[in-house]
């Protein structure tokens, strides 16, 4: 136990000047709130369901700047993400993570694209990770580290294409931090919230993408997947 | 309520010294909405610039000099949102370790108003004398607007009174840069922001520029005066009252 | 950093003149006031939240102590490495043996107050590292030499141009014209000190003890490259920081952009909660926590501790007019703005700081757009009274203070007095009907004329109007 600790907490007892014998009931209330997470208020925006939800997911991504895009299943990924590619002018090279969906999406196979799984290398132009949910309150995408995904994939590079189930559209972010729960290894190492692409206002007088972070981001919706797997 | 209510004008030191015909004209307001109106001595100053200054001793004399004249009155009535702010928000907070001087504290605040505010939400009066042809705007004095939640009520009772257009400025409760003492310790600071806010009433159009507190209304019509702004300055009860004999703050006396 | 806010008038009243920065404080107002007024209507809770939020840090700040160390216990299990430091000599000294043991040369960083409040950078520097900012404005603010002159833009203050001729200085080439090419290039020589760096120093919005994690926010991602890449992660933040749990978090980060800039949530916010787990092949090896105490132990259960509340929004700041004619500069020191006027006297002392909280009117714009609900001006009205106590503002005011209550507690002597004065400056006034020029009101006839009295008081007036009745 170091001197500063001790000093600082003396410090703290002494400036809270507990009432003798109130100890105990201090400690049982903090125990009871962390025993039992209660949401604050969750704004109603977020209490939408079904298509409804999708679309306000959607709506709110686009409006910070991220390009939505919605496939009927996982073969559909390749073909958008070549399409992405080719709009945008962007070069055919991906580092990847090793997530079931994006291995069903069998982009090896795809002789245009050089794809490489595993941790991004400055200047890998593109990364391609999959969310683990998306928060329709305000357009924003969950991301969770794991070996097979590093976090680097939606940071590093300039692109970052990020595929996300449409089942895991959530309404709130409580909804979707919930959702991380049960998972081996809860909590995550590294839980980014993610709404929209990199930006900064700091060199007037725009607004301009790209300040760090990725430049452009490509959210790929795929309606038949199942939830993120493990 | 009583009958005939007995109000305690609380006159403020300002319009005791500077201009007394806003303290006429609200007890004339006063007396029009049915009051009994009485000017309880002693009242000196509700002790503001001692508060504001760090002075607490001082506040707490002057308040316990003060809540013994206005206690048996029915209601406390300023006809500034400052002073019956500190009236009605600050007086108690300065007793908090005195349960006795607390007590009685609060039994003031809890009867003391903003003069147009007791009019509109008290009284429910709104059938002022005044009658006026102008186009005016009202500027929202700080501790009015956001210790005493004043805002609709002097529109309300400005739209009564006949011949009157109000026309809002673009940021009518922004600081006027008064802020008792600030304005001289902080010159520079000050009269930028009252420039601001005369740039604002200028841009209405209006000839006429109002507000509930007279010193907001001498930092404004001070400037606007070294300035030689077409703006007139004067007190909403003025207005409310009818009671338009005095030339508008710091104008000129002889014309030109 | 040395505070000079006793210079606060002079600093302020140069900044009125100064035509670039009234430009970018008049972009603050339509920016993110105005972003801040369209955030809040759009949400229909708005006020439960802040409601909500008020409730949370409350609880916490009456029970820091055990929230602190569950918190310290969480972090470490995660295989977090936590320090404290009481002030802000062993803060530094904490953070460059962390340096030393990673063998760092170059140190990364994103935004963090806490860092700018025990001068950091200039320590580390003097002891042989090379640090970079990474947040854009920071990185700015640093290659000019310059300080922060805003909590959430720390270079508000400059014009493209000026940035632009900065970066042409310390990267080479000509200056660029464009903002976009200006970030771009930013961006590259950035992306190379990322790489380069052995440690990655970053602040911490929120400390969530329910899991041990920290929680930064960033618009631009800076945070994430500067934890994610070196092999040693340094967090330095203040102990008032810690939240009970996640959920907790999420009210306070709705109200935290929203407040800020007038964004529904920010581009990049993240729950960091220990180094890589052992399969993870990507993130840092080791993460260090330093718990800043530096004053805050003491304002806890006494008169400022709503002060505490803060989560350094800047919206006190953004809607002060004060600060939006003096500018960040002119407050001397790390924190400024209606905030800054309440943590200043309380983290440098009030002997060197006690013009902050006597810079404002007392508005009160401040308290209503705070989303904690800090009572600021009460809390600058209480720093006036210790000032007061101390003797610390000039003696002229103390004397024109001490004369006006003499008089004011003595109602009899107070009516002559003023009847007196006003029958005299009411003769002197009453052709021009105000004075352009008057003895001991210096600071207010330089801009300001002043009204004539009437040459009567009220009272003697209401006096012969009731004799007049009766």
């Amino acid at each position: 136990m170091s001197e500063a600790r001790s000093a600082i907490f003396a410090r703290l007892r002494a400036g809270l000047a507990r009432p003798p014998g109130s100890e105990a009931e201090a400690a049982a209330e903090v125990a009871r709130r962390l025993a039992e997470p209660r949401p604050g208020p969750i704004p109603a925006r977020a209490r939408v369901a079904g298509e409804e939800r999708v679309a306000l997911f959607t709506r709110m991504a686009e409006s910070v700047g991220a390009e939505v895009r919605r496939l009927p299943e996982p073969s559909a990924i390749r073909p958008a993400i070549l399409d992405v590619l080719r709009r945008h002018n962007l070069p055919a090279r991906i580092v990847r993570a090793a997530d079931p969906l994006l291995d069903a999406a069998r982009l090896e196979a795809e002789p245009l694209l050089e794809v490489r799984t595993g941790v991004p290398e400055e200047p890998d132009p593109v990364g391609l990770t999959v969310a683990l949910a998306g928060i329709a309150e305000t357009g924003t995408l969950l991301l969770a580290s794991a070996s097979a995904r590093p976090t680097l994939l939606a940071f590093l590079p300039e692109t970052s294409i990020v595929v996300l189930p449409t089942a895991a559209v959530v309404g709130s972010y409580e909804e979707a931090w919930a959702g991380l729960r049960g998972r081996p290894g809860f909590p995550p190492r590294s839980v980014n919230l993610i709404t929209g692409p990199s930006r900064t206002g700091d060199i007037p007088p725009s607004i301009e993408l790209g300040a760090h972070g990725p430049r452009r981001l490509f959210v790929l919706l795929v309606d038949s997947a199942a939830l993120p797997g493990r | 309520m009583p009958e005939q209510p007995r109000v305690a004008l609380f006159v403020t030191c300002l319009v005791d010294l500077f201009r007394p015909a806003i303290g006429l004209a609200a007890a004339e307001l006063l007396e029009a909405a049915g009051c009994r109106v009485e000017v309880p001595e002693p009242q000196v100053c509700c002790g503001q610039p001692a508060f504001n200054s760090g002075d607490r001793a001082t506040t707490e004399d002057l308040a316990r000099q003060t809540i013994p004249a206005l206690e048996s009155y029915d209601y406390v009535v300023a006809p500034s949102g400052s002073c019956a702010g500190m009236l009605r928000v600050h007086f108690p907070e300065l007793f908090d370790s005195d349960p006795g001087w607390k007590r009685r504290a609060e039994a003031v605040a809890a009867k003391s108003f903003e003069l147009v505010a007791f009019l509109v939400d008290v009284l429910g009066f709104t059938d002022v004398p005044g009658r006026l042809e102008a186009r005016v705007t009202y500027h929202d004095s700080c501790s009015g607007l956001r210790e005493l939640g004043i805002k609709a009520q002097p529109r309300k009772l400005l739209g009564r009174v006949a011949g009157l257009e109000l026309v809002e400025m673009s940021r009518p409760e922004v600081c006027c840069g008064f802020g008792g003492t600030f304005c001289v310790k902080y010159p520079e600071i000050s009269t930028r922001m009252v420039d601001d806010k005369l740039a604002d009433a200028e841009a209405t159009g209006a000839e006429l520029l109002l507000a509930g507190d007279l010193g907001c209304l001498l930092n404004m019509a001070g400037r606007a005066a070294r300035k030689g702004s077409r703006l007139a300055v004067r007190h909403v009860a003025e207005i409310l009252a009818g009671r338009l004999e005095e030339p508008p703050i710091a104008a000129p006396r002889e014309k030109g | 950093m040395e505070p000079t806010s006793l210079a606060f008038r002079e600093r302020a009243a140069a900044a009125l003149e100064d035509p670039v920065l009234r430009t970018a404080l008049s972009r603050l107002e339509s920016g993110w006031q105005q972003g801040r007024a369209r955030a809040v209507a759009a949400l229909p809770e708005f006020e439960l939240l802040r409601d909500a939020a008020v409730a949370i840090k409350d609880h916490v700040l009456a029970h820091l102590d055990f929230y602190l160390d569950i918190f310290e216990r969480r972090f470490r299990e995660a295989g977090g490495v936590v320090h404290w430091a009481r002030d802000a000599a062993e803060a530094r000294a904490i953070a460059l043996e962390i340096c030393r043991k990673a063998g760092a040369k170059t140190v990364t960083k994103s935004k963090s107050m806490v860092a700018e409040e025990i001068g950091l950078n200039a320590f580390l520097e003097a002891n042989g590292l090379r640090v970079v900012e990474t947040d854009l404005g920071e990185y700015i603010v640093q290659l000019a030499g310059e300080v922060p002159s805003h909590l959430v833009g720390p270079a508000v203050h400059m014009t493209r141009e000026r940035i632009a001729e900065l970066f042409a200085r310390h990267h080479g080439g000509p200056p660029k014209q464009g903002s976009a090419e200006l970030v771009a290039e930013a961006r590259r020589v950035l992306r190379r000190r990322y790489l380069e760096a052995e440690v990655g120093i970053t602040g911490a919005n929120f400390l969530v003890a329910e899991t041990g994690s920290i929680v930064t926010v960033t618009n631009e991602g800076n945070a994430e490259l500067t934890q994610g890449l070196p092999r040693v992660h340094l967090v330095i933040t203040g102990i008032e920081k810690v939240v009970p749990t996640v959920e907790d978090a999420f009210t306070l980060l709705r109200l935290l952009a929203r407040s800020a800039t007038g964004q529904e949530f920010a581009g990049y916010t993240t729950f960091l909660t220990g180094p890589a787990r052992p399969d993870e092949r990507d993130g840092p090896r080791e993460m260090h926590l330093i718990l800043l105490d530096n004053g805050r132990s003491a304002m806890v259960g006494g008169r400022f501790r709503e002060m505490l509340r803060c989560i350094r929004c800047g919206a006190c700041m953004n809607h002060c007019p004060v600060y939006l004619a003096a500018g960040g500069h002119a407050y001397g020191w790390v924190y400024v703005g209606p905030m800054g006027a309440v943590l200043t006297p309380q983290f440098a002392g009030l002997e060197r700081t006690w013009t902050l909280p006597h810079a404002s009117t007392f508005c009160g714009r401040c308290q209503e757009v705070c989303p904690v609900r800090i009572p600021l001006p009460e809390l600058m009205r209480l720093w006036r009274e210790e000032a007061h106590r101390r003797h610390l503002p000039p003696p002229t005011a103390r004397y024109g203070l001490a004369a006006w209550a003499f008089l004011a507690r003595r109602p009899a002597l107070y009516r002559l007095a003023t009847r007196l004065a006003v029958r005299g400056l009411g003769l002197l006034g009453r052709r021009r009907g105000r004075f352009s020029r008057l003895p001991l009101a210096a600071g207010w006839t330089a801009t300001r004329d002043f009204p004539a009295p009437a040459g009567v008081t009220f009272h003697e007036l209401w006096k012969a109007r009731q004799r007049n009745r009766a």
